[in-house]
This record gives structure tokens, sequence and C-alpha cells, in this order.
């Protein structure tokens, strides 16, 4: 970690400052070792791009549902028994077409629509894609695998307030005809997030 | 504030390090931290604006040089410290070196007194204002002129809610901008959308 000389102090150990308020939260009855288990839980199992998968998968076989879902995301994620937290008031679905190519981020912080797509990615968090990604978005697309025609229009989402975004991919072509469970397979948080395609 | 956590549009960053299906924590403290800011939020200690508040008011070159989880560590520890839940010396007695919060909180401030309603197709500028405190429009909108294209529910107002004041909930708006026109001549052609708070905008 580097950390200037010009700085007063320089700080103890991240781990030190981590077991310090773990610590010191004990003492004050909020039980954290309890909830870092039930944490760990939640987060490899309940917030996991599989939910956001499902309901792909679900958007690509049945047009009705696909309908439901870009006009209320939050109401049609729910009738897939998926929830979000309750400041995530509304989720916005964007669909990928031939033409558009939609890709999400959280310029000020590194919001993410977590209980559906799944926690952002480390890449996601850092200052690069926080910065270049509203700038040079096809640049950035380009370097990291995706490079698209001038012909496809890109369009990007920054997450600046508590309304939550996902990408609706397109489904490929040698999908065609697979069932919901195995055309959920196919689908990625990367995907979801808008810098790959399937 | 024009803090530097307000990242969209700076230049001089390298390639980002991508990796397909990449992983959300490398070390086991990060989840930690993860779990205990998570468990405050849910206590009631403090609310979502507050804390990314707290992370914005951290000395910018911490912020430069802390990773996301570290950022994420200093806000709660800094709000738990202003909330008296315990104080920054029993936070470094217990760790045993010095441990660096945020700097303090300035003033928040209220709803737009004149705040309008928008629909879909409405043109709008985001407000040429500059705010001490919490707020939620990057600057790379500021005087920018855009299009809505989505309009989304009532939330608490941020400027206010992270500094502890009462204001009305009132609707984002999702405005669209051409990249080309925020960085002229130097920005891939996209449409760049942002959540725009109702107050941070006025009709053209």
């Amino acid at each position: 970690m580097i950390h200037p000389t010009d700085l007063p102090e320089k700080p103890v150990s991240i781990e030190k400052r981590v077991d310090a308020i773990q610590s010191l939260m004990q003492e004050r009855g909020m039980e954290p070792a309890a909830f870092i288990d039930e944490f760990k839980q939640i987060v490899e199992e309940r917030w996991v791009a599989e939910n956001g998968a499902r309901v792909v998968a679900k958007a690509w076989t049945d047009p009705a549902f696909k309908q439901r879902l870009l006009a209320n995301g939050k109401a049609a994620v729910a009738e897939l028994g998926l929830s979000m937290p309750q400041h995530h008031r509304h989720l916005v679905v964007l669909e990928n077409t031939p033409a558009i190519q939609n890709v999400i981020c959280c310029t000020l912080c590194s919001c993410t629509a977590f209980s559906i797509i799944g926690l952002p990615p480390d890449w996601y968090k850092d200052l690069e894609y926080r910065a270049r990604i509203v700038r040079e978005s096809r640049t950035v697309l380009r370097e990291i695998g995706l490079d698209l025609p001038d012909s496809v229009e890109v369009r990007v989402w920054d997450t600046t307030a508590d309304t939550r975004y996902m990408v609706l991919p397109s489904q490929p072509a040698y999908s065609k005809g697979w069932s919901e469970e195995a055309l959920a397979t196919i689908v990625s948080k990367d995907a979801m997030i808008g810098v790959a395609r399937l | 504030m024009d803090g530097m956590h307000d990242m969209g549009g700076r230049q001089g960053f390298g390639r980002i390090r991508f990796g397909p299906n990449a992983p959300v924590y490398h070390q086991d403290w990060e989840r930690r931290v993860n779990a205990l800011y998570s468990l405050a939020v849910r206590q009631g200690v403090f609310n979502m604006d507050e804390y990314r508040h707290a992370i914005e008011r951290m000395e910018p070159r911490h912020y430069l040089a802390a990773s996301y989880y570290e950022r994420s560590l200093t806000g709660l520890a800094t709000l738990c410290v202003e909330k008296g839940l315990f104080s920054k010396k029993e936070l470094e007695q217990r760790a045993k070196g010095h441990f660096p919060l945020a700097l303090t909180i300035g003033p928040g401030r209220v709803n737009a007194e004149d705040r309008e309603r928008f629909q879909i197709g409405d043109k709008v500028m985001v407000r040429l204002e500059h705010v001490s405190g919490h707020v939620r429009a990057p600057g790379y909108v500021r005087g920018k002129c855009g299009v809505v294209v989505g309009i989304s529910p009532s939330y608490p107002f941020p400027d206010a809610h992270a500094h502890g004041l009462s204001a009305d909930d009132e609707p984002t708006y999702d405005v669209g901008f051409q990249a080309q026109a925020l960085w002229p001549d130097a920005a891939d052609p996209a449409t760049v959308h942002v959540g725009i708070f109702e107050s941070y905008l006025i009709k053209i």
C-alpha cells in the first residue's frame, strides 16, 4: 500500500484496523462475528449472478415476461422470488440488440444491483473503470475484449442514484431452442454489466 | 462536494485490470469489512447516504491510495466515531497505531424550492451549482444539457439525508447526455445516462 510521505502518520496495518473495529462492535453488543458468517452465506448463496442469469433466460423464452421486465424490473424479478434491498426502489433493465450495447458503472462509488447480478467484480470498483468508462467507453470495451463496430451504439449508465440497472444481453444464435435452465448457464455477470457479449 | 471520489471522466488512468468472471474479494479482511458495514446499516447506525459521504470526506491522498474495502472501512469507522459508538482513541488503542478517519462533515442542504416535475423526452440542464456537502450529481454533467429517458420513484434527498436534515423525498430521472458534448473532441461517441435528482435539474 502506497502512502505519501507527507501524510502526518503511517496507518497501522489494515488487518489491525479491521480487528480493532470488530472488537469494539462486539463490545457494544452488535454481534459482528455471527453476522460475518451470516453475510458470507448471503454473498455466496443469495446475492449471486445466477439470479440475474435466471431472469435473462426467462426473458429470452417468455416474451410476456420480457415486456414486464422492461416495464418494471423490480416487480418482474419478484415473480422469480428475487428481492432487492429496501433502498433499491427501482430496477431498470437495459435490452441489448445487435445495434445497441448497454454498459453499467458507478463513477462516484461502486453501486450495483448486487442482489440480482451479484456483488461487483474487483475491476468494477477500481478507479480506472470509474474514471474511464463514461468518457472512453469504446476504447475501454475494446481493451477488455469487446471490440464493437462503429455501427453499434454504446449506451453507458452511471448508477448515481439508488435506482439500479442490469443489462439484458442478446441471446446468442447457437442457443435457440434451448431450455430456460440451459440458457441460464451461459449468462455471465460480465454480460449483465455489459462488458461482454454472449 | 468536488472531491476525489468524483472520478467520472478523469484522465491519466491506465488499463483496467480486467479478467473474465473476476473475484469480488481478494483477502479475508475485505469480506469482514463488507459484512461489518452492512451490519451497521442494518442496525440503523447510519444510512447509505451518510456512508457514501463519509467515504467522500476521506483525505484525498488517502482516498486515492486506499483500496475499495479500505475506503469502506474508513467510512464505517468514521461514522461509528461520529455517532458516538466508540472513540478514535479507543480504535487506535485497539489497533495499536494510527487509524486514519475521514475529515469533518460540513453543512448539508434541503430540496430546491423551485424544483419541478419532468416527463420523458424533456430537455433538461443540470444546475450549475457547487455543493460543499454530499451531492449525487457527478461533476462531469454540471451545467450540461440532456434528455430525460426514464423516471424513478422518489428517494430520500441525499444532500439532506447524508447530513441528518429532513427533506422531501424526490424522484430521480435517467438523463441521457452525448459523451462528445460532455467532453468535446475528447470522448468516444456514446450516450451517457446519469440518474439525477429532481432538485439538480432545470427545464430548458
